[in-house]
């Protein structure tokens, strides 16, 4: 058995680490909060944007336009979402095995990595990251948003990529996120979101387009792109930060078991050393007389 | 349509801007200033930087907004802008400096300069200072 001492100094070490996740969780809370607001002040702008690419396209089937087929080259984009620090439960793995265990094979990716945890996994998996914007995630911006949007833009416009896929963590709400790989370009448009966004909107109504829709596509499809990695990244940081929160809740829980059962071992072994020396004691005076 | 109001939603990526009803409304496209009354036709278009004036049956409110495109339904307006700022948010001062800046850059005609990009600025600056005023 182990001695007194050893436990007691165990128990300590686990109640500061219970300490820490405890403080963590509240943080993470806290921060968890905030995000979430953020991204539900974001979803409208993301929902009409996504509505109006959805109808823009309906009516412009017929133009032939480099944005809406793939690029002749192999490569293929993925921007990357994970987050700078860990202790955040599956969520950064989560996104690595999305990226691995795709189907796209390992040459053919080229990554924009956002987060430095994906970033440096994946890196040294020997992975080919053509840049890295891993201080974005400390607190996102629309603007950053467009640094990268227009980065990636201009690789599918010179034929280095051929498509683009955004790697993220979708925020379903507080106990669930769902890591998801969204493609941005082409744009790719399911038949079914086309019949449903028909119906809903008047089918007569004829929507006109100033300047032509080329150029309107021209300029609208970066927006779209833009706001999907917004959005995205937004959505990363709630995910994040819950995923963080209940990571941290289930480790201080933990810690209270581990400290309980220690506890109980401690009182074992403090009852039998006292029984141990009692018995000494008491042969030793029999010995005596 | 008895009352002759369109529904108007502006639209930035971290809020709602501003929503509600009104007789008119006024902003400038790449193509050049239009003026929306109810019952227009259905239009898409993209918003050059300028000033939105809003004409509400009580009063006429006013904001710049740069960049992104608009939604004209005829009982709808949808703007839906990357910056939307009320004349009370905006620094003045910033503004200036970067008129200044803008204007720097354009006259030096640096070899690699993003003229676009120059100009851009230089026109948001404007609004800013113009929306001020």
């Amino acid at each position: 058995m182990a001695s007194m001492r050893d436990i007691k100094r165990r128990k300590q070490s686990v109640s500061s680490t219970q300490k820490i996740t405890k403080a963590m969780k509240l943080v993470s809370t806290v921060k968890l909060q905030k995000a979430k607001q953020k991204a539900e002040n974001t979803n409208p702008y993301f929902n009409y944007m996504y509505a109006t690419v959805c109808s823009m396209l309906d009516k412009a089937g017929a133009i032939d336009h480099p944005y809406l087929k793939a690029g002749e080259s192999e490569k293929k984009a993925i921007i990357t979402i994970s987050s700078n620090r860990g202790l955040a439960g599956g969520y950064n793995s989560n996104i690595i095995k999305l990226i691995t265990g795709s189907e796209i094979a390992k040459e053919e990716i080229l990554l924009y990595t956002i987060g430095k945890k994906a970033h440096d996994v994946l890196d040294s998996r020997g992975y080919e990251v053509a840049s890295e914007y891993d201080q974005v995630m400390e607190a996102p911006t629309y603007e950053d948003a467009m640094k990268i949007s227009k980065e990636v833009l201009d690789a599918f416009v010179n034929g280095e990529v051929g498509e683009i896929y955004l790697a993220y963590t979708h925020f379903k709400n507080t106990v669930s996120h769902e890591p998801k790989l969204l493609k941005l370009l082409p744009v790719d448009i399911s038949e079914e979101e086309l019949a449903k966004d028909k119906d809903e909107k008047d089918s007569k109504m004829l929507m006109n387009f100033e300047p032509n829709p080329e150029e309107a596509l021209d300029m609208i499809v970066p927006k779209y792109v833009t706001s999907l990695i917004y959005g995205a990244l937004v959505e990363a940081v709630a995910s994040e930060n819950g995923a963080r929160m209940q990571a941290m809740d289930s480790a201080t829980s933990n810690a209270e078991d581990i400290i309980s059962d220690l506890t109980l071992k401690y009182n074992r072994a403090r009852q039998g050393s006292i029984t141990q020396e009692l018995t000494e004691i008491i042969a030793g005076a029999e010995a005596i007389s | 349509m008895a009352k002759n109001l369109v529904d108007v939603e502006i639209i930035t990526p971290d809020r709602v801007f501003y929503t509600g009803e009104a007789t008119m409304i006024e902003f400038n496209t790449t193509e050049g200033e239009i003026g929306v009354y109810p019952n227009h036709i259905a239009l898409t278009t993209v918003i050059a930087p300028g000033i939105v004036t809003i004409s509400t049956e009580e009063e006429q409110v006013k904001a710049a907004v740069h960049a992104g495109f608009a939604e004209i339904l005829p009982d709808k307006v949808t703007l839906l802008a990357e910056i939307a700022e009320w004349p009370d948010e905006i620094d003045v001062k910033r503004a200036q400096a970067a008129e200044e800046r803008a204007r720097e850059r354009l006259e030096k005609k640096d070899a690699n300069l993003d003229v676009m990009r120059a100009e851009i600025a230089l026109k948001k600056a404007l609004v800013r200072q113009n929306l001020k005023v």
